[in-house]
């Protein structure tokens, strides 16, 4: 089939990402991370959790009657869960979007090639080998989920590269679902030898934010910031691979190297966050989907803002994690799924309805 | 409280066999154990002779015959190959009564205890199964004296604790055998409003821990690297006053989770610790 250059294909129709619906996106990070800081299991007080909100800020001095500890719950407690909650919501649903694009296939999460097996495989290795003694500060099991989610995803594409006759996205989907199905099936075997890790094995594939505190952030953020930055940068790209490989490599576009880039960036960050927080499902489908359904189908406009809000949808879904059963906590992933797919439908029906 | 009392631990009622899925007819000769708690009754009521195999977490005494057996994912099979009489077992997945039932062995099944008394039971039970009925009641008569001793002390009077299991926040809260152990010394729990639904073992989340601020924190998980210093290291405990007191105590794991005859060195350990720390 060769291209046909007069008719431009709708995804290349110029679409803007308005300043108003930035603003917007702004606002939903904002109030989120504002209700996580200020609510909690332990009641400190909005106006108290303000005022000393505040104090934080250079040049301002006030006095919030915080006690030492309560002060702690805010600054080392809260502040760095919900900016953990922001990096990974963002990521992940980035990651997602960028996934969807990139594969041109809706139901494409960050997970697709392999990163979630092969992280919960790392980790339960780790769990199970006790490895946590003699690395020092270093909490082993976040550095051997990355080791094995990028080793999944590299194997995936080692496996993906060889196709064959199969279109490369096709090739390559079918070798994450072959990797990962791998991965899932070591991790099972190597958990049952060792059945008193279970739990915590369980915990991890259920996601958590709960123990986070600033290293994690620290950790967490360079790839974050670096992987979302490439995502951005291709994602007038992805618009034009949204017109098939053949079409998008006769307007130009060096298909190969594109995904590639992309599915690195994806994979890394992805990696990285689920190292940290454990595997949250559902986020790279929603939200890139909502944003999808909502403000147009351009890249240039859902991965910018799918940043925004899947960093305040995780945020949000964290602070419910937290109330729901105060003092006791709930998984977060339990929560992104529980209210995430509700939520969807209603915007799928919407949409479905005003087309 | 009157389960973690005093309830009669010597009286015939606790072999009426509510937990028995047959009745033990005859001395059993030939004892498998796939319930660590069950291994140490056994030892302690000096059936020992009389266990063939034990299940690879049955860590104590250090004379009991491991094997690979285990008791979170029993196979029928392997069990059989040592030709018990008696199989004792405190979990039973699904097929392992009926399956052991199928080869003509009699299963004794012993969950974890909910309170002392189960313990009573069980010891009795496995007294009457072995033949050792009167070991049994002498054990449990130590038991029974050594809470009262510990329960006198009041060592922890007026002290809120907390019992971590893992190293994201689950723990205990006081109605569990283990919360009523730790009631014996006089200690409260900081868990119990997260319980509603009285399941026992809830999940608490940091903020909450550090604002109950508990005046001790006892490790159940020091077996898997966690230790004062770990504790200290997490964000935002630094300022707990068991952190600053330098009150962060590792109990022993195996220990803190069994029911059996150990339960009495189990609290020695905690008071000596709490009692160490006080001066």
């Amino acid at each position: 089939m060769t291209p046909t250059p007069p008719r431009e294909p709708p995804g290349l129709r110029p679409v803007s990402l308005h300043g108003w619906w930035l603003v917007f996106g702004l606002g939903a990070v904002g109030l989120a991370s504002m209700a996580g800081l200020v609510l909690g299991p332990a009641d400190l007080g909005v106006g108290r959790v303000l005022v000393e909100l505040a104090d934080g800020l250079p040049f301002l001095e006030f006095n919030s009657g915080l006690g030492e500890r309560q002060q702690a719950i805010v600054w080392e407690i809260r502040l760095p869960r919900v900016v953990l909650g922001l990096l990974v919501g963002a990521m992940l649903a980035t990651a997602g979007g960028a996934y969807q694009g990139v594969f041109r296939n809706p139901l494409a999460d960050p997970y697709l090639l392999g990163v979630a097996a092969g992280a919960g495989f790392g980790a339960t290795v780790a769990i199970v080998t006790g490895a946590g003694d003699g690395i020092g500060v270093l909490d082993p099991v976040p550095l051997a989920a990355f080791a094995g989610a990028l080793l999944a995803v590299a194997l995936t594409y080692l496996v993906g590269a060889t196709g064959g006759r199969l279109d490369p996205v096709t090739s390559l989907v079918l070798a994450g679902v072959a990797v990962a199905s791998f991965f899932t099936a070591v991790q099972t075997f190597v958990q049952q030898r060792e059945s008193e890790t279970i739990r915590q094995v369980y915990f991890f594939v259920l996601g958590q934010l709960r123990t986070a505190g600033w290293d994690e952030v620290v950790l967490l953020a360079p790839y974050t910031v670096a992987c979302l930055a490439v995502i951005l940068a291709v994602r007038r790209r992805l618009d034009v691979l949204g017109v098939g490989d053949e079409e998008a490599g006769a307007l130009g576009l060096e298909v190969r190297r594109m995904r590639l880039v992309t599915v690195v960036a994806a994979s890394l960050g992805t990696a990285a966050a689920v190292a940290v927080s454990g595997l949250i499902g559902f986020v790279g489908i929603i939200v890139p989907h909502t944003v999808r359904l909502i403000f147009g189908t351009s890249y240039r406009v859902i991965l910018p803002l799918t940043v925004l809000f899947g960093g305040a949808f995780l945020v949000a879904a964290d602070l419910v994690a937290r109330l729901v059963l105060q003092p006791a906590e709930i998984p977060i992933g339990v929560v992104t799924a529980f209210l995430g797919a509700p939520f969807f439908v209603v915007i799928l029906r919407g949409a479905r309805r005003a087309s | 409280m009157t389960g973690c009392g005093f309830d009669d631990p010597t009286g015939p009622a606790a072999l009426s066999g509510a937990m028995t899925t047959a009745p033990v007819a005859t001395v059993a000769q030939r004892v498998v154990s796939l319930s660590p708690t069950a291994t140490e009754i056994l030892f302690a009521i000096g059936a020992g002779k009389q266990v063939v195999a034990v299940d690879d977490q049955s860590n104590h005494p250090a004379g009991a015959p491991v094997t690979d057996l285990s008791g979170y994912t029993p196979n029928v099979e392997a069990i059989a190959s040592y030709d018990p009489d008696l199989v004792v077992a405190s979990y039973d997945p699904g097929d392992l009564v009926a399956g052991l039932e199928a080869l003509g062995v009699v299963t004794l099944l012993q969950p974890a205890a909910a309170t002392i008394a189960d313990t009573y039971d069980q010891v009795l039970e496995l007294g009457d199964a072995t033949g050792r009925i009167a070991e049994a009641v002498r054990v449990n008569q130590r038991i029974q004296a050594g809470l009262a001793e510990i329960a006198s002390s009041g060592a922890g009077g007026g002290l809120t604790y907390y019992h971590e299991v893992d190293n994201t926040f689950f723990t205990t809260t006081s109605s569990t055998f283990l919360g009523q152990l730790y009631g014996l010394l006089g200690l409260s729990n900081i868990a119990d409003p997260a319980d509603e639904a009285g399941f026992g073992w809830p999940q608490l989340s940091a903020e909450f821990i550090v604002d109950a601020d508990p005046d001790l924190v006892f490790l159940g998980n020091a077996a898997w690297g966690e230790s004062a210093e770990t504790v200290a290291d997490r964000p935002g405990w630094g300022a707990m006053t068991a952190v600053r007191n330098r009150r962060i105590i590792p109990v022993d794991t195996d220990m803190s989770g069994r029911w059996g005859p150990r339960v009495i060195e189990f609290l020695a350990e905690v008071r000596a610790a709490i009692e160490g720390h006080a001066g």
